[in-house]
C-alpha cells in the first residue's frame, strides 16, 4: 500500500495534461454527417417515387414527358461542374486565388446552367398539364428532382458567398474548410443526380 | 369597397382574422388570462430586480453546454405542465361522458387536446430532457470544455423553443391539430383538415427537427472528437455511450420526419398527391415513412435515460457497474434493430402474413437486449452497499415500471394479439408504462442526481421521495384500469362512451391522475424548498454521491472552462480510478484557456425562423417570402464573423481554483 | 439549411492561421485523381445513355440491370475520386457513417416496397385503373 502510494505521488502528473489539450477540428467530420442526413432525406424521396412512381392516374407516363436529350445535356452540365470545382480545389491546393476564383466561377456557371435547363423541363412539363398535382408519379418526380434543384441553387447561393469570402479573407485555414466542405455539398448532389438519372430518368422510359 | 378591404386584409394577413381568437370558448380564454397573468407576473418580476440584462447576457445568448442543457430542462418542465394539464383535461372528460353526460369538452376541443398532449409530451417534454441532460453531462463526463459546435449548440435550442412557442401560439391563435400526435392522412390533408391546425403541427415540428438534428450531429461531432486523451471508445462512460448511440439515432431518423412533413405539406399547400385518395396517392405511405422516423424516435428517448439508471445504480451500490461491455453492445444492437421494427406499429394495414412475422420477430428479438440491460442493473445492485437516495428510487421505479411496459410491449409483438389490441386502451396504457416508467422516471432519477452538478446544491430529498412515491403510485392507479379497458376492446381517443359499467375503470384512472398532479406539485415544491435551503444543501466537495466519472473531479457548478487542465484517462470510472490512486487536485502551473464568445446570432435565427412558420401557417406570403429571404441572409451574414473566441487568462483561472481550493480546504 | 450548417467554426481548439502544419481532415487532391474519376464518370454515364436511347438491347430487364450496375459503379467512383473517401479519413468515421447510411438507405427503400407491395397485393383495389389491371 505504501508502496503504491509513494509511486502514485511521483506521477501525479499523469491524471492531466499541463498543456492545453489539442482537440482535431470536427467541422469536416461534422459536415460529413449532415450529408449522410440528408442523404435520408433523398432516400425517402427515392423510396416514394418507388412506391409511388406507377400510379399515373390514367395521366401521362414517364414514356411519354421524358426527353432523355435533355436529360443527358443537364447531366453533362453537373458534371462538367464537378471537375471544375476539382480544379479549384487544385487551385486552392497552389494557393492561386484568382485560379481557383475563377474555377468556382465556371462551377457556378455550370450549376445555374444545371437549373436553367431544369427550370425549363419543369415548365415544359407544367404547361403540358403534367404538373405535379397531375398524379402521384407527377408529385413523386417533382418532389425529387425539385428537392435536388433547390439543394444546387443552395449550393449556388453558398458558392457565391465563398467566393466573396474568399476574396476578401485569402486562403486561412477556415475558409480552405468552408470550400472543401462546399466541395463535398457539390459532389454529393452529383451522386445524388446518378441515382436520378438513372431511377427516375432511364428506368422510367424503360417501364 | 368591401371587397377591396378583404382582398387587403388577404394580402397583409392571409387567413389570420379576430375569428382565429378564440373568444367563444371559455375554457381557453381563463387559460389565456391566466397564462397572460402568470406571464406579466414574471415579467414584471424579472424588470423589477433588474435581471433583463443578466439573462440576455449569461443565458439567453449563452455558448455554455451546461447553461443551454439547464435551458433545455427548464423548457421541458415548463412544457410538462402544459401537457399534463392537457393529460388531466382528458381523465376529467372520460371519466364525466357517460351516456346522457357528454362532459365539459366539445370533440373539436378534445381532438386538439389529445393531439396537443402527445405531440408536446414526446417533441417539448421528452426530448428537451434528453437533449439537456446530454448538454450538462456529455462534455463534462468525457473532460472537454464545451461542445464541438458550441454556436450550433445555442442555435438548436432556440429551434426547440420556436417548435414550442408554434403550439403554445396555437392555443389562442387559431387551433391545433385534431388528428392525433402523428397527423396521419387522408385525415390531416387539405380535404379534411382545411384548418390550420395541422399546418401548425407541421411547422412547429419541422422547426424543432432541424434543432434537434443538428444538435444530433453536434453531440457526434463532440464524442468522436473530444474525448480526454486515454479515453478510448470501451473507456467512455455508459451514458456516453448510450448518448453516442442516440444522436447516431437523431442524425439517422430525423431527416425522414423532416421529409415525411414536407410531403405532407406539399399535399396541403401544392396540391400534390402523395397521400391523397385520388389521383393515385397513398396514405399508408405516410404512415409507412413517419414509422422509419417514428420507431428510432422511441429509442432516441429512451436509450440515454438507460445510460442515467447505468450511471446511478453503479453510484448507489457503491460497485462498478456490471457488465460494462455487455451493456456497450447492448445499445449499440438497439441502435441497428431499432430501424428494423418499424411496421409493428400498423400490423393492421393489411400486409401479408410474411411481412407481420418478419416484423413481429424482430420486434421480440430487440427486447432481448433491453433485457440484457436489466439484469445487469440487477447484478451491479446484487450485494452492493445500496443507498436508497431519490435517484435510485427512481431508477428502482423504472425497474419494476419498465419491467411490465416491456412485456405488454412484446405481447403487442405478436401480430395476431396486435389485431385484436390495436389503437386500444392496451397500447395507450403500454406506451405510457415504458415511456413515463422509463423516459419521465428516468428523466427524474437524472435531475435529481445531476442537480447538485450543474446547480451546486442538492434537491431536498424529503419532498423528493414524496413527489416519487405519488408519482409511481397515480402512474399505477392511472394506468391499470386502462390495460383493462384496452383487453375489453375500448378504443383510443374517445370522448364519450355509452357503456355505463366501464365509467368506474375510468374514475379510477382520473384518481391516478389527481396522484400525479400531487407528484408534479410535490416536484415544484422540492425545487422550491431546495433553492430555500441552498445554504445547507450546497455541495462544496463538487462529488456529493461519490461519483465515479470525471464530471464529479470538478466543482459544483463547474467553472465556464470546465476543466483547469484536461484530465488523463487510464480506466473506466476514471473519477473512481483517480480517487483510488491517489490523485492530488493541481493548484498552481495555469495556462489561459481559449474559449468560444457568446452570440445572439443563434436567438436571431430561430427567432426569424419563427416568424417564418408562423407565416407559413397563415399564408402570409409577403412574410413567408421576407422572412426567409432575411434569415437566409442572416446565416450568410454570421458566416462573416470571424470575432468568435477569447482566452481566459492564467490569472482569471487561477483565481477561480484558488477559490475552489479554500472551498475544498474548509470542507475537510 | 446548407447555409447555416457550413458556418459553424473552429471555435474551442485551435486557431485561424497559426495552425499545425497541416490541414486537419482535409484531403490531398491531385490532379491526376479528378481527371481519372472524371473520365470514368464520363464513360459511365454515356453508356446507360447510349443503351437507353438508342434501344441496344431488346430485353428490357436485361438493360434496367446494366443500367444499375452503372449508376452502383459511378456512385462509387465519385466517392473515391471526387469525395476522397477512404477508410483512414477521419479515424474511419466518415466511412462508417457512410456504411451505415447505406444500410439504412437499402432497409428503407427495400422496406417501403415490399411493405407496400404486398398491402397492394393482400387489399381490395383502389382505383378503377387498379381493377382493371387485377390479375
Amino acid at each position: 500500500m505504501a508502496n503504491t502510494a509513494t509511486m502514485n505521488n511521483a506521477s501525479a502528473q499523469e491524471f492531466y495534461l499541463t498543456e492545453e489539450h489539442h482537440v482535431e477540428n470536427g467541422t469536416m467530420l461534422g459536415f460529413w454527417l449532415y450529408l449522410m442526413s440528408d442523404c435520408l432525406i433523398f432516400a425517402c424521396l427515392f423510396a416514394m417515387y418507388g412506391v409511388l412512381g406507377a400510379n399515373y392516374a390514367a395521366g401521362p407516363s414517364p414514356k411519354d414527358l421524358f426527353d432523355l436529350e435533355l436529360v443527358a445535356l443537364n447531366t453533362s452540365m453537373l458534371l462538367l461542374s464537378s471537375i471544375t470545382y476539382g480544379f479549384a480545389m487544385l487551385e486552392m491546393a497552389r494557393k492561386r486565388k484568382t485560379a481557383t476564383l475563377m474555377w468556382l466561377a465556371i462551377t457556378g456557371c455550370f450549376g445555374l446552367a444545371f437549373l436553367g435547363i431544369e427550370l425549363y423541363e419543369f415548365h415544359h412539363l407544367i404547361h403540358e398539364g403534367a404538373g405535379p398535382q397531375r398524379s402521384a408519379f407527377l408529385s413523386a418526380f417533382f418532389t425529387l428532382v425539385g428537392t435536388h434543384g433547390l439543394h444546387v441553387t443552395f449550393g449556388c447561393i453558398w458558392l457565391v458567398t465563398l467566393m466573396v469570402q474568399l476574396h476578401k479573407n485569402g486562403f486561412t485555414t477556415v475558409m480552405r474548410r468552408r470550400l472543401n466542405c462546399l466541395s463535398l455539398f457539390w459532389h454529393f448532389l452529383d451522386v445524388v443526380w446518378i441515382g436520378v438519372f438513372t431511377f427516375v430518368y432511364l428506368l422510367g422510359v424503360l417501364r | 369597397m368591401h371587397e377591396t378591404t378583404s382582398n387587403l386584409q388577404q394580402l397583409l394577413l392571409g387567413r389570420l382574422g379576430w375569428e382565429a381568437i378564440p373568444l367563444h370558448e371559455p375554457i381557453l380564454l381563463m387559460t389565456f388570462a391566466m397564462v397572460a397573468v402568470v406571464g406579466l407576473a414574471v415579467v414584471a418580476w424579472i424588470t423589477k430586480i433588474g435581471k433583463w440584462n443578466y439573462l440576455w447576457t449569461e443565458w439567453f445568448t449563452s455558448i455554455d453546454h451546461k447553461k443551454i442543457g439547464i435551458m433545455y430542462i427548464v423548457l421541458a418542465l415548463v412544457m410538462l405542465m402544459r401537457g399534463f394539464a392537457d393529460a388531466l383535461m382528458m381523465r376529467l372528460q372520460q371519466a364525466m361522458a357517460f351516456g346522457d353526460a357528454v362532459g365539459y369538452l366539445p370533440p373539436h376541443h378534445y381532438d386538439q387536446i389529445f393531439t396537443a398532449h402527445g405531440v408536446i409530451m414526446i417533441f417539448f417534454v421528452a426530448m428537451p430532457l434528453v437533449v439537456g441532460l446530454m448538454n450538462i453531462v456529455v462534455p463534462l463526463q468525457i473532460g472537454a470544455r464545451d461542445v464541438a459546435f458550441p454556436f450550433l449548440n445555442n442555435f438548436s435550442f432556440w429551434m426547440t423553443v420556436s417548435g414550442a412557442v408554434l403550439v403554445m401560439m396555437s392555443l389562442f391563435v387559431g387551433e391545433f391539430a385534431r388528428t392525433g400526435w402523428l397527423a396521419y392522412p387522408p385525415l390531416s390533408g387539405i380535404a379534411y383538415s382545411p384548418d390550420v391546425g395541422v399546418d401548425y403541427y407541421i411547422w412547429s415540428l419541422q422547426l424543432a427537427g432541424i434543432g434537434t438534428l443538428l444538435s444530433g450531429i453536434n453531440f457526434m461531432v463532440t464524442i468522436i472528437k473530444m474525448r480526454a486523451p486515454g479515453m478510448t471508445l470501451m473507456k467512455m462512460p455508459v451514458f456516453t455511450w448510450t448518448a453516442l448511440c442516440t444522436n447516431v439515432l437523431i442524425v439517422a431518423a430525423f431527416p425522414v420526419l423532416t421529409a415525411v412533413l414536407g410531403l405532407l405539406s406539399l399535399d396541403r399547400y401544392a396540391g400534390t398527391n402523395f397521400f391523397t385518395n385520388d389521383f393515385g396517392g397513398n396514405a399508408m405511405m405516410y404512415v409507412n415513412l413517419i414509422w422509419i422516423w417514428g420507431h428510432p424516435e422511441v429509442y432516441i428517448l429512451i436509450l440515454p435515460l438507460f445510460g442515467v439508471f447505468s450511471e446511478v445504480v453503479a453510484a448507489f451500490s457503491g460497485k462498478k457497474l456490471f457488465g460494462y461491455a455487455s451493456m456497450v453492445y447492448a445499445t449499440i444492437v438497439i441502435t441497428i434493430l431499432a430501424y428494423l421494427v418499424w411496421l409493428h406499429h400498423f400490423f393492421t394495414m393489411g400486409s401479408g402474413a410474411s411481412v407481420n412475422s418478419f416484423f413481429g420477430i424482430t420486434t421480440m428479438i430487440i427486447s432481448i437486449p433491453t433485457g440484457a440491460k436489466m439484469f445487469n442493473w440487477l447484478f451491479t445492485m446484487y450485494r452492493g452497499r445500496i443507498k436508497f437516495e431519490v435517484p435510485m428510487l427512481w431508477t428502482m421505479g423504472f425497474m419494476f415500471t419498465f419491467a411490465i411496459g416491456g412485456m405488454t410491449g412484446v405481447l403487442l409483438a405478436v401480430p395476431p394479439a396486435d389485431f385484436v389490441l390495436h389503437n386500444s386502451l392496451f397500447l395507450i396504457a403500454h406506451f405510457h408504462n415504458v415511456i413515463i416508467g422509463g423516459v419521465l422516471f428516468g428523466g427524474f432519477a437524472a435531475i435529481n442526481f445531476w442537480f447538485p452538478k450543474a446547480i451546486g446544491f442538492k434537491l431536498d430529498a424529503f419532498w423528493g421521495k414524496v413527489s416519487f412515491w405519488f408519482w409511481i403510485s397515480g402512474f399505477w392507479f392511472a394506468f391499470t384500469p386502462l390495460y383493462i379497458l384496452g383487453l375489453m376492446g375500448v378504443t383510443r381517443r374517445l370522448s364519450h362512451f355509452d357503456d355505463p359499467s366501464l365509467q368506474i375503470w375510468f374514475i379510477i384512472a382520473a384518481f391516478g391522475a389527481v396522484l400525479i398532479l400531487f407528484g408534479i406539485l410535490a416536484m415544484l415544491v422540492q425545487i422550491f424548498v431546495s433553492i430555500r435551503n441552498r445554504e445547507a444543501l450546497r455541495d462544496h466537495t463538487g462529488d456529493p454521491w461519490g461519483g465515479r466519472t470525471l464530471e464529479w473531479s470538478t466543482s459544483s457548478p463547474p467553472p465556464p472552462y470546465n476543466f483547469a487542465f484536461t484530465p488523463r484517462v487510464h480506466d473506466l470510472d476514471a473519477w473512481s480510478d483517480m480517487k483510488k490512486r491517489g490523485y492530488v487536485r493541481p493548484t498552481k502551473g495555469f495556462i489561459a484557456i481559449h474559449m468560444p464568445k457568446n452570440t445572439a446570432a443563434g436567438m436571431v435565427l430561430a427567432g426569424l425562423a419563427t416568424v417564418f412558420g408562423f407565416a407559413m401557417i397563415w399564408q402570409i406570403w409577403w412574410l413567408v417570402i421576407t422572412s426567409f429571404v432575411v434569415t437566409v441572409g442572416a446565416a450568410i451574414v454570421h458566416t462573416f464573423n470571424n470575432d468568435r473566441d477569447y482566452y481566459i487568462p492564467a490569472e482569471e483561472v487561477a483565481r477561480i481554483e484558488d477559490a475552489r481550493t479554500q472551498q475544498l480546504a474548509g470542507q475537510a | 439549411m446548407s447555409a447555416v450548417s457550413h458556418n459553424h467554426d473552429d471555435l474551442v481548439h485551435g486557431h485561424d492561421d497559426h495552425g499545425h502544419g497541416h490541414d486537419e481532415g482535409m484531403p490531398h487532391v491531385t490532379f491526376k485523381g479528378y481527371m481519372t474519376g472524371f473520365i470514368l464518370s464520363v464513360i459511365l454515364t454515356a453508356i446507360p445513355f447510349w443503351l437507353v436511347m438508342a434501344k441496344v438491347i431488346p430485353d428490357n430487364k436485361v438493360t434496367v440491370a446494366i443500367v444499375l450496375g452503372f449508376a452502383v459503379i459511378q456512385v462509387l467512383v465519385h466517392m473515391v475520386y471526387f469525395l476522397h473517401l477512404d477508410t483512414t479519413s477521419e479515424g474511419g468515421w466518415n466511412m462508417l457513417a457512410l456504411i451505415f447510411t447505406a444500410m439504412l438507405l437499402v432497409i428503407m427503400f427495400a422496406g417501403s416496397l415490399w411493405v407496400m407491395y404486398h398491402m397492394n397485393a393482400n387489399m381490395m383495389p383502389v382505383s378503377v385503373e387498379d381493377m382493371r389491371n387485377m390479375p
